[in-house]
């Protein structure tokens, strides 16, 4: 693995989740300029089967041990640095998600590597490595040089969702899967006890090809009677930020961003969301993306495809009464 | 039971933020500094252990720009002791705070014993590191991160947390103490504490100031900036205008056009 | 001998359980905080004469009201008549006649008599014939129509047929009142005129600063008070804005929770959740403090005070929606309710041609102080910019204080954050220190009241005039060089707090006439003005979940109701940013605008 690119493919629900793919499209991207490997890291157990869906990388390393079967970050960072000990990758890319949070930085101090977190892009600058990192939010923009000491390997890269589009990290194609074994100490200090379903909800968002979301904008509870309205004009079903979700006005189920669904329909029309990168993260590959807000400097507009400034209890009805009207026309056409 | 709650203070985001000269950093004198949210959200966590638990709560903070406002104001909230650590360079990343942070700990005989450290998760400046888990290591317990529950069982010896994965899945962990808790959100919503208590504490609550250790050195590889400016994002949605009967027309038609309708 | 033994008996009996009532009020009222109401003695006792002999304010509902005086007056004459009885009847030996013996007496009782039972079917008629929607029957109002009934008749016809029988039952009758008064619902009979006399000398007087009441000893005796004179006529509940749309405060019930408070510790009970079970927060929290109860109240009852006493120990306990706390969390950190950056807080000027002085950098005649919303507002922006061409046009040396203008903080005092506001007062009061000006002058009514009342003047004796006061001077001045006429019908709100805490009425008018406006007034104006719902720091709050309809739709339904007025002109920022929404809320667009009376000035001049 010595001087190759290697990504850390995280698993969730018995899929490789879709963070990973995105950095396995940056990895590639990087490796290929830099003429190297591109490795993947997977661990678990009894889990060697998902190694398969591995292939935008050039070789995957599969970690198995029964104290891997859930993520727990003191753990898998002891089972990484084992692998990445004995022959040292030039840079580790690992998802910044609920699932792997941690374990890039327990890497970086337990193998006195540099680690550069809220990464959305890599660049090779006079042959050496250097992140774009978005920080403060979102506002600021940094290029944070990760190998100005040399001799530090791996470089960690903390990889932010949304750095690259996943399906270009999804690539159909057999690679070859060596294992390593590791040796963890059962202290048993963290065990999971149990996972907590969210309350099966009648909708499942991730099937539905409109989504109506709402957000702080909404104001109040009862003007989410607004947006079911013309969530059902639009055969499509009303799914909220954390901030709504957090007040109660819609259950865990409807809840889209970091710590809730990752939605791709068709359409997403976003009311009165300011788009944080947490909430963006879980909608930002929907087909079209309308925003409504009445704050011009709102996040939520770089990256819906249009955008009204206004007041989103003016927009809302006068939205569902037109979709209404067009639809009596197009029943008479 | 002993909680210690590790607060940082974060630029202050709703100001548009100005770039330093060398344009590798803040203009740290153009920024107001405010406390980092989920490090408010660990506080408030600890205060609820401590109504429930009657657990001492000790604020730990490293010296910032308006971080005796925020530790006054985390002593109007209960907490028992607040104590601030002197003597850092404006500017250090997370590793070097967290390095301080556990030191600081692990010195200072009045903070040890203790039983569970909150922290919390992610701060927006977080460039080279997370706090919870590096202190976690360097103080040899174990650790957690995005939790949003905090029970202990009969013996008060293992805490059972929360922790959120993906998709609104919660996971239940036991977890033995001492440990360290990333906390991504209290069971209740900070509390509001008066002005009127904020002052009385500036008048009867004493900061206490912890010295910046001698770190042995070697500890962390810096990251280097190279630049920083503002982000420019690389799209914008095309703004519709109008009133909203007429931008809602508009939008009908971009519907129409594909075929959403 | 015998008949003034019994009376004796009668009278010590009567007294005593009277006394004993009494007593324990007065036991309760001594343990609670003290307040100073003891001073410009003059003045309260004028207001007593007229409130308690003319009661103008129960005239404002004329059939009752005048009822209601007949009444009082046979009530206050027969209570000299009994007084000189008793005192006759328990010293037979004392050369005075009873008081029918006296001619002129004799005239006044029957005379007052017939009146009082004349005046007691009409009100008797009322409550059992024709009763309005409101009132509610009780047992406490047929008891106390029936003694009145009993104490007039028994003495006519005793004066009338001779019959000594007569005599023993009026004299009975009335020392059996006297001992349940204190008992009773009646006990306002007693308390009223003290409650007059003691009432406040100033509107809107916020109470001093105080951690704030949750139990009966943490509250003022004078707010204790208002529980004990309340008569439950409710007035209050019918003046004010929140009860008529639905929301879940009554002022009256409010008053009646007080007089069981009082009550309760009177018979030794412990009233350990007052605040939050016996009153709810939702009732504490939805007060706008327009003052609009108190000014109809006829007995000068506090419900403001009592409700920001509480608000101040709900805000101790940080027990509030998550709204107001964002709302306050904002102020304390930003200096405005919006989060906004304070930094931004003069942007709104970049909207005009000209610029404005900096009055930290330059020396100005009049400071403005601007508000929140009037800066921040994208809905108030345009009327901000208006008052500002006006002021321009006119030629005023003025200047604002910038990005170091904080909320005036009067709706924070309002909403129980002591604290917080002496926190923006300073910090008001520092960039005031450091700018040069003579005079203050603001568009927003709520910084008006503050500013001109509770902060204090450190220059010197400071003046501070709402803008539309300035207009109708530089009006009477001849320094406002209008260019036309605009021929328009109008209609104007009174905001609250210009109106009912400032009494200026007069000048907003005397603008709008200057401009060629034809004011036409709403049913409800001057100080029965409709506030918009949005004073009291509830413009920062959460709506709660079940209510009928917002006050301001209801003004904005009033204003429409004028035909041939399509403007509605205000004075306050609040006032155009509620109305502005309720318009939509009603869908009334079209039918009604609302114009900010800077804009129409602006127009006037050209």
């Amino acid at each position: 693995m010595t001087g190759t690119i290697c990504v850390l493919a995280e698993q969730w629900n018995g899929q490789i989740s879709e963070v990973t793919y995105e950095a396995l499209a940056l990895g590639r991207e990087v490796a290929g300029q830099l003429g190297v490997p591109l490795t993947a890291i997977l661990t678990g157990s009894h889990s060697r089967e998902l190694a398969a869906a591995l292939g935008a990388a050039d070789a995957v390393v599969y970690v198995d041990h029964p104290l891997l079967a859930e993520v727990i970050p003191q753990t898998c960072a002891d089972a990484l640095v084992q692998v990445l000990t004995g022959s040292r990758p030039r840079a580790l890319l690992v998802p910044l998600t609920n699932i792997s949070l941690g374990i890039g930085t327990l890497i970086g101090s337990r193998m006195g590597v540099p680690v550069v977190n809220f990464c959305t892009d890599i660049k090779v600058v006079d042959g050496k490595l250097a992140a774009r990192c978005v920080l403060y939010g979102g506002k600021i923009e940094a290029m944070a040089d990760a190998e100005a000491v040399p001799g530090l390997e791996p470089a960690v890269f903390g990889i932010w969702p949304g750095a690259r589009p996943s399906d270009r990290g999804r690539i159909a194609r057999p690679v070859p899967v060596t294992d390593a074994a590791v040796v963890l100490e059962g202290t048993r200090a963290i065990r999971l006890s149990k996972y907590i379903q969210p309350e099966a909800g009648d909708v499942d968002l991730t099937r539905q090809e409109v989504l109506v979301a709402v957000g702080r904008g909404i104001q109040d509870r009862a003007n989410l009677e607004m947006a079911e309205e013309l969530a059902k004009s639009l055969g499509g079903a009303v799914c909220g930020s954390r901030p709504v979700i957090d007040q109660g006005w819609l259950p865990l189920s409807r809840q889209v961003g970091k710590s809730g669904l990752t939605v791709k329909p068709k359409l997403y029309i976003a009311l009165g969301i300011s788009g944080a990168p947490e909430h963006v993260e879980g909608m930002k590959d929907s087909k079209l993306i309308i925003a409504v807000n009445s704050d011009p400097r709102a996040p939520i507009f770089n990256v819906a495809h249009y955008g009204i400034l206004g007041d989103v209890l003016e927009t809302l009805p006068a939205l569902t009464a037109a979709v209404e009207a067009r639809k009596t026309i197009a029943h008479h056409a | 039971m002993h909680v210690l709650v590790l607060l940082k203070m974060v630029p202050d985001v709703v100001e548009d933020l100005e770039i330093a000269s060398d344009r590798r950093a803040l203009d740290l004198d153009s920024l107001r500094m405010i406390l980092s949210e989920p490090d408010d959200h660990a506080l408030e966590q600890a205060l609820l252990l401590k109504e429930r638990l009657g657990a001492v709560v000790t604020v730990l903070a490293l010296d910032a720009p308006e971080v005796d406002d925020a530790l006054f104001t985390a002593a109007a909230k209960g907490a028992d002791r607040v104590i601030k650590i002197v003597g850092m360079d404006a500017g250090a990343t997370t590793r070097q705070a967290a390095r301080c942070f556990s030191q600081v700990i692990a010195d200072d005989t009045g903070i040890v014993p203790v039983d569970l450290i909150l922290t919390g998760v992610q701060a927006i400046d977080d460039l080279d590191g997370l706090v919870a888990p590096l202190v976690a290591d360097a103080l040899h317990m174990p650790f957690l991160g995005i939790i949003t529950g905090i029970t202990l069982d009969a013996s008060g010896t293992t805490a059972h947390v929360i922790k959120e994965f993906p998709g609104g899945v919660r996971g239940e962990f036991e977890i033995q103490l001492p440990a360290v808790l990333g906390i991504q959100a209290a069971e209740r919503p900070p509390r509001y504490v008066p002005v009127a208590k904020v002052r009385a504490a500036m008048k009867s609550v004493a900061i206490e100031c912890a010295q910046v250790p001698a770190l042995a050195d070697g500890g962390w590889p810096a990251v280097n900036v190279v630049e920083m400016k503002h982000n420019e994002p690389p799209a914008h949605a095309k703004m519709l205008d109008g009133t909203p009967d007429q931008v809602s027309d508009r939008v009908c038609g971009i519907l129409a056009e594909r075929a959403i309708f | 001998m015998r008949d003034a033994l019994y009376l004796w008996i009668l009278t010590v009996a009567a007294f005593g359980l009277f006394g004993r009532g009494v007593y324990r009020y007065l036991e309760v009222l001594a343990s609670a905080r003290p307040e100073s109401r003891f001073d410009r003695v003059g003045e309260r006792i004028k207001r007593l004469l007229v409130h308690v002999f003319g009661q103008p304010r129960l005239i404002e509902e004329p059939i009752i009201g005048f009822t209601h005086l007949a009444i009082f007056w046979a009530f206050v004459v027969f209570a000299t008549g009994f007084f000189w009885n008793l005192v006759r009847g328990l010293f037979p030996f004392l050369p005075i006649p009873f008081a029918d013996q006296v001619p002129f007496m004799r005239l006044a009782l029957e005379a007052f008599g017939v009146l009082g039972l004349l005046a007691l079917g009409v009100a008797a008629a009322r409550r059992y014939i024709f009763p309005p929607d409101r009132l509610e029957q009780s047992r406490d109002a047929a008891i106390i129509l029936s003694l009145i009934g009993i104490v007039l008749l028994s003495s006519l016809a005793g004066q009338w047929f001779g019959w000594r029988a007569m005599w023993w039952l009026h004299m009975i009758t009335v020392l059996g009142f006297l001992a349940y008064l204190p008992y009773s619902k009646h006990l306002h009979l007693l308390a009223a005129p003290f409650g007059v006399f003691f009432g406040s000398l100033r509107r809107g007087t916020v109470p001093a600063s105080s951690p704030g009441a949750s139990r009966r000893e943490e509250f003022t005796w004078r707010q204790l008070f208002s529980g004990l004179a309340c008569a439950e006529c409710g007035r209050c509940d019918r003046a004010c804005p929140s009860f008529q749309g639905g929301f879940p405060l009554s002022p009256k019930m409010l008053m009646h929770h007080m007089k069981e408070l009082v009550r309760g510790s009177a018979d030794g009970q412990v009233d350990t959740r007052f605040v939050g079970e016996v009153v709810k927060r939702e009732e504490i929290w939805a007060c706008t403090t327009c003052l609009a109860c108190m000014e109809r109240c006829p007995v000068m009852n506090e419900h403001v005070p009592v409700l920001i006493e509480m608000r101040r120990h709900l805000v101790g306990e940080g027990d509030m929606d998550k709204s107001l706390q964002e709302a306050l969390k904002n102020l304390n950190r930003y200096g405005n309710s919006l989060g906004a950056p304070p930094r931004a807080r003069a942007k709104w000027t970049q909207q005009l041609d000209f610029p404005i002085k900096d009055a930290r950098r330059e020396p100005v005649q009049y400071l403005w102080f601007v508000g929140d919303y009037a800066s921040y507002d994208p809905r108030v922006n345009s009327a901000t910019c208006a008052a500002a061409r006006v002021f321009h046009q006119a030629g005023l040396d003025f200047g604002i204080l910038g990005d170091s203008e904080q909320n005036s903080g009067n709706d924070v005092r309002l909403a129980g954050e002591e604290g917080l506001y002496e926190s923006l007062q300073e910090k008001n009061l520092r960039a005031f220190g450091k700018a040069h000006f003579q005079e203050i002058i603001t568009t927003d009514p709520h910084s008006f009241q503050v500013l001109k009342h509770e902060y204090p003047a450190t220059n010197g004796a400071r003046l501070v005039r709402h803008h539309t006061q300035l207009f109708s001077d530089l009006i009477l001045q001849d320094q406002l060089p209008l260019r036309r006429k605009l021929r328009m019908k109008v209609t104007y709100h009174d905001p609250c707090y210009l109106g009912r805490y400032n009494a200026i009425f007069n000048a907003p008018r005397r603008v709008l006439a200057a401009l060629g406006l034809e004011v036409i007034e709403m049913p409800r104006n001057r100080t029965y003005s409709v506030c918009c719902g949005g004073g009291g720091g509830r413009i920062w709050m959460e709506d709660p979940p079940v209510f009928r309809e917002r006050p301001a739709v209801s003004r904005i339904r009033e204003a429409a109701a004028l035909s041939n007025v399509q403007t509605l002109v205000v004075a306050c920022p609040k006032d155009l940013v509620m109305f502005k929404d309720a318009i939509k809320t009603a869908g009334l667009e079209g039918r009604l605008e609302v114009k900010e009376i800077s804009e129409l000035v602006v127009q006037a001049m050209g």
